[in-house]
Formats: structure tokens, C-alpha cells, sequence
């Protein structure tokens, strides 16, 4: 076999469409974010965000859907969807750590604190854990630099964080 | 300074703030003397005479680019042939690395900026107001909340407010994360649901900005100095930079890195970065200053001696670099300075839009070259090749101000400290990669 026939994907083994459908509550939820402004495509990143909560990440049904009650094409959505930091487009931990890498933390030694994490949790940043627990992502700056390292937990901000405080840390994220 | 020290009267922004930083309610921030530049506008003064007001303060903007307020105001088409749409539009994107003063004020005085905004909005006849947040501020998103709808009972949003005819809604509305939402069209796709690409100017937003309609964008720091002008005028906010600079008002102050005590005071505007690393107690012992950056990742490095130059607009600009947000980041003796600047510049480079060439493919580039200096791997040319893009990557040439953003760093460290530029670059022969080393090999 030449090896670009073993490059060759065939559609048969794409990943099927995920089978995934607005609750009524979400659906609700949405249409009272569109009611909000002038013009329903606005409230696209509010709209991924209830889109996101369930599973933590929007997967392709879900854009195919909030892009028909935002009266947009799928594509656009999508091209939304990708832009931004906070919308997953791909399966994400229970927890995403987002830790900040900009100057300020830079200066103050967030790798140290990148580096136990790694360590801890055994994984590199853009995994997530085998048990599904933790997704480890950099940001930019948080807005905290008078204490850094500053990282994120889902809504949470930890300040100061050192290489030692890191496990304790985790430990209150099931 | 204690904060039993700061009143009204010489700390506007920050005398209501506690130092848990635990917010007022609407009844405790009426009783610290909020709402009053509000009910001063309501009882009677025209858009345009508050307009006029703010222009007279001298409030110059303070999210980083210092244009000043009231001008940028008075480009806004008003009187009964204006539209009857118009939008005010509180940047609250505060992503800048090294720059966290704007959380302060949103965590600590929510009712502050949503005066602000009501004022704002008056003063351009705006329809409605809109304060784009960055999705990451969460506890910022509930205390501005929790303040609009306690506006809202109050009667201070919605319609017919305070019997003057005039009719204003206030939302939230939450980003979920890109630098270039901060950049002041980039912003208005982003809230209009689209990708965060800057438009072309012109038309200005002023003129055809959200929806195609007149859009004012200031800064939250800018929007919230505004009720306090009105409440106590426009020579009292003058005055307030005693003397220091041209400019009026205080400004919010900071320092950040390897300093003891890092934070943010509000000082006369104008205040030196001596005063200000005093407040932070100096570099944390074994650490000297070596270089720091004025305003911000997008600002031009200043050195020890600029440490004496007053901290506003005019006087930063003469220095070589910005004022920016007023934030210093400060570089210590101890710290890689190319290690500092791959670290900016990988910044840039993950958050450029994408949508000009200059910008997409050059700030990697810069990321590639600035890495091979950093570990000792550099050509000879690289040098030259940073400072041309330095040039390539700068206003004009590019999109937006991203990529010259990107270059105000990276311009000032190859001027003070060429030579460690110069340690970086691999001397001939001693590697058995790369090109240069063919020629030793055939020979």
C-alpha cells in the first residue's frame, strides 16, 4: 500500500454528528437573549454560552440549531464559535483551568505554577485529564496582575497561586 | 495614605471604595454623595451643556489612547434632525496585560459606572447603553447587574427619567474573550454577534457606529470620572491634577511585577512613577529596576531615569513611549529580557484577528526570530529583520493599532538593549546547524 492511499479518510469513519438537542429551557433562554437587542444575531455569544452549559462545550448540532434561531448560517456561527476564548468547540473537563500567561504573570513566575500543574495533573495545557475532571487551557491577561499568578477555575479566580498551593487547590474540584 | 484620607473631593473614583472592596448599594452610594451629578443633569442642564462641561474638564480617555472625551462627544449628531437611535458604549474589555484597574471600579463601585453611563448616555442623547464586559469579570457582571436593576427601581433607567422626557435602557453585555474586543470597532462586531475583525475608518463610530447607528465607545475609567465633573465641575476636575499636568483630573495608578507591595491608588494625574513604585515600598529586596513599561504590553519600555516624568499623556509621549492605561509592569535586573518579550509577543501573535496580513503572519515571525535570539540560536540579520518590522508592522501599514501595539515593546528593547539582542545571535561556526555552517562543512 503507497502511503498516500493510508492517507486517504474514508467518510464512513468521520465522527458522526453528535445527537444533540436544545431543552426547551435552553431554547427559552435564548430566544429571551435574542428579545434583548435589536438585531437576534447579537446575542450569538450568549446564546453558545446556555448552548454550552450542559456539556461544557458546543458541539455541531448545537451550532446548527442556535444559528436558525439567530438567523444566521451555520458557517457564521461557527466562525464565531471559533473566535473567541470561551466558546469549546471540542469536549472540555468538568473544570477548565485558565491560566494566565501575559507579562505580568510572566514576571511574577506562572511557570513554576504551569509547571505543577502539568506535573499534578498529568497533562499538557490543551488536555484535558483521562477521568474527564480537569481541561488545562492558557489566557490572556486576567486583570489581577498586582497578584499574580492568576489563574481561573470555571468562575473561580485564584490569586497569588504558587507551585505549593496548586494541590489544595484542586482538591475542592470534583 | 490611609483611606480615611480620601474624600469626594480629591479621590472621585475611589473614596467609596472599602477595602474589602465590598460594593455599595444604590442607598449607600446616595449617601457617599452618588447620583448627585446625575440629578444635577436631570434638574435641567442640556446634552450639549453637559457635553460642553466634560470638554471643558479636560478629561482625556483613559483606555489608552487619551483622545479627549468631550471632543470625541461632540462628533455626535445631535439636536432634532439627529437620529433617533444612538448608543453609548462602555469598553469594559480590559485585557491589556499588566492593566487591572477597571475590575476595581466595576467590582467595588458598580453604581458608579451605571451613573456614569446614564450621564454619558444623556449627554449624546443616547437611546441606549450597553457596558461590553469581558466574560471572565463574573463577579464584575453581577455587581453591575444587581446596580442597573436597582437604577432601574429607582427610576433612573427606563422611561421618562426623572420627568425629562428622555427615555434610556442599560444592559450587560458579556464577551467571551479575544484582546482585539477591546479595540473600539472590533468591539462593535463583537456586540453585534460577529467575529471581532476592527472596521474601517471612516465613517467613525460617532457618526455610524452599532447598527449603523451614532455610537460613542469610552473607557470605564472615562465614564465613570463623568458624574463627579458635573456634580463638582469642570475647574474643580482640573484642579485635581495639582499642578502636575495639562490634563484634569486623578487617574488610577498601579504597579505589577517583582515589587513589595503591587496594587492601584488613584493619584493626581500627572504623578510620577517614582511616587508610584513608592506606594508599591520599592523593588522587593535583591531586585533592581531595570526597565518598565509605562501603560501596559503595548507600550514603549521606559528606563530608571524616566522614573520622574510625569505620568499623563503629553509628558510619557515626549519620554518615547504611551501613558496607556497608566499601569506600570516592571522588568527587573533578574528577569530575560528576551524571555520577557517572546512572552509580549506570543501575546500579540495569539490575538492578532487575523484579518490583515501585516499582523496574521508577521507577529509569528516576530515570535520565531525572538525565540531563536533567546535561546542563543539567532542569525546575523536578525536584528535588522525585527527592526524593519518594527517599521513594517506600524501605523498605516497595518489594519488597526494590534501589530503597532505589538512593536512598542519590541522597538524600545532593541534601543536600550541591543546587546543582549546582539548575545543572542549564534556565533559562526560554533553550531552544527543551520545555514552559514554548509560552507564549513564543504570547506
Amino acid at each position: 500500500m503507497s502511503t498516500a492511499d493510508t492517507n486517504v479518510v474514508k467518510l464512513a469513519d468521520l465522527p458522526k454528528p453528535q445527537d444533540f438537542r436544545l431543552s426547551e429551557t435552553e431554547r427559552e433562554d435564548i430566544l429571551h437573549e435574542i428579545s434583548q437587542y435589536p438585531e437576534a444575531r447579537a446575542a450569538s455569544i450568549e446564546a453558545l454560552k446556555i448552548a454550552q452549559r450542559r456539556l461544557g462545550w458546543v458541539p455541531d448540532a448545537a451550532i446548527a440549531e442556535v444559528a436558525t434561531l439567530l438567523g444566521v448560517s451555520t458557517a457564521e456561527l461557527d466562525g464565531v464559535a471559533t473566535f473567541y476564548n470561551l466558546i469549546y468547540r471540542q469536549p472540555v473537563g468538568r473544570h477548565v483551568i485558565t491560566i494566565c500567561d501575559s507579562v505580568a504573570c510572566y514576571l511574577t513566575g506562572y511557570e513554576a505554577t504551569r509547571d505543577a500543574l502539568i506535573e499534578t495533573l498529568g497533562i499538557q495545557p490543551g488536555q484535558t485529564t483521562a477521568d474527564g475532571r480537569f481541561t488545562l487551557l492558557p489566557i490572556c491577561c486576567l486583570g489581577a496582575c498586582d497578584h499574580g499568578p492568576v489563574l481561573m477555575i470555571g468562575e473561580d479566580t485564584h490569586l497569588d497561586v504558587t507551585p505549593d498551593t496548586v494541590p489544595a487547590m484542586l482538591e475542592a474540584y470534583e | 495614605m490611609s483611606a480615611t484620607d480620601k474624600t469626594a473631593l480629591t479621590h472621585p473614583l475611589t473614596h467609596s471604595i472599602a477595602p474589602d472592596r465590598a460594593p455599595l448599594d444604590f442607598a449607600g452610594y446616595q449617601s457617599v454623595g452618588g447620583y448627585t451629578g446625575l440629578k444635577k443633569v436631570l434638574a435641567g442642564i442640556a446634552p450639549t451643556e453637559v457635553q460642553a462641561q466634560v470638554k471643558e474638564a479636560n478629561l482625556r480617555g483613559r483606555g489608552g489612547a487619551g483622545f479627549p472625551t468631550g471632543v470625541k462627544w461632540s462628533f455626535v449628531p445631535m439636536g432634532e434632525d439627529a437620529p433617533p437611535l444612538k448608543y453609548i458604549v462602555c469598553n469594559a474589555d480590559e485585557m491589556e496585560p499588566g492593566t487591572f484597574k477597571d475590575r476595581l471600579l466595576m467590582e467595588a463601585a458598580p453604581h458608579q459606572l451605571v451613573e456614569g453611563m446614564i450621564v454619558s448616555g444623556y449627554a449624546i442623547g443616547a437611546s441606549t447603553g450597553y457596558i461590553f464586559l469581558r466574560g471572565e469579570y463574573v463577579l464584575a457582571a453581577r455587581h453591575l447587574r444587581a446596580a442597573i436593576a436597582e437604577a432601574r427601581e429607582a427610576g433612573y433607567i427606563g422611561n421618562n427619567i426623572g420627568g425629562s422626557g428622555w427615555d434610556f435602557d442599560l444592559h450587560v453585555h458579556t464577551g467571551a474573550g479575544r484582546y482585539i474586543c477591546g479595540e473600539e470597532t472590533a468591539l462593535l462586531n463583537s456586540l453585534e454577534g460577529r467575529r471581532a475583525n476592527p472596521r474601517a475608518k471612516p465613517p467613525f463610530p460617532q457618526v455610524a457606529g452599532l447598527w449603523g447607528r451614532p455610537t460613542v465607545v469610552n473607557n470605564v475609567e472615562t465614564i465613570c470620572n463623568v458624574p463627579h465633573i458635573i456634580a463638582h465641575g469642570a475647574d474643580w476636575f482640573r484642579g485635581l491634577s495639582q499642578g502636575k499636568s495639562e490634563d484634569g483630573g486623578t487617574k488610577l495608578y498601579g504597579v505589577s511585577g517583582k515589587v513589595k507591595h503591587p496594587g492601584v491608588w488613584e493619584l493626581p494625574i500627572g504623578s510620577s512613577g517614582r511616587e508610584i513604585l513608592e506606594l508599591a515600598g520599592g523593588m522587593k529586596d535583591g531586585y533592581q529596576l531595570k526597565a518598565w513599561l509605562p501603560g501596559g504590553a503595548s507600550t514603549d519600555f521606559l528606563l530608571p531615569e524616566h522614573l520622574d516624568v510625569p505620568m499623563d499623556y503629553g509628558s510619557i509621549g515626549k519620554a518615547g513611549s504611551r501613558l496607556g492605561t497608566g499601569l506600570m509592569t516592571v522588568l527587573d535586573d533578574q528577569a530575560s529580557l528576551l524571555g520577557t518579550l517572546v512572552n509580549l509577543e506570543i501575546f500579540f501573535a495569539r490575538e492578532s484577528c487575523g484579518w490583515c496580513t501585516p499582523c496574521r503572519d508577521g507577529l509569528p515571525w516576530t515570535v520565531k526570530i525572538l525565540q531563536a535570539l533567546e535561546s542563543g540560536e539567532g542569525e546575523p540579520g536578525d536584528i535588522e529583520m525585527l527592526e524593519s518590522m518594527t517599521s513594517d508592522l506600524w501605523m498605516g501599514k497595518t489594519f488597526c493599532a494590534h501589530a503597532p501595539g505589538a512593536m512598542e515593546p519590541l522597538q524600545s528593547a532593541i534601543k536600550f538593549f541591543r546587546p543582549e539582542f546582539e548575545a543572542g545571535i549564534r556565533a559562526a561556526g560554533r553550531s552544527d546547524h543551520g545555514r552559514g555552517d554548509s560552507d564549513v562543512r564543504a570547506a
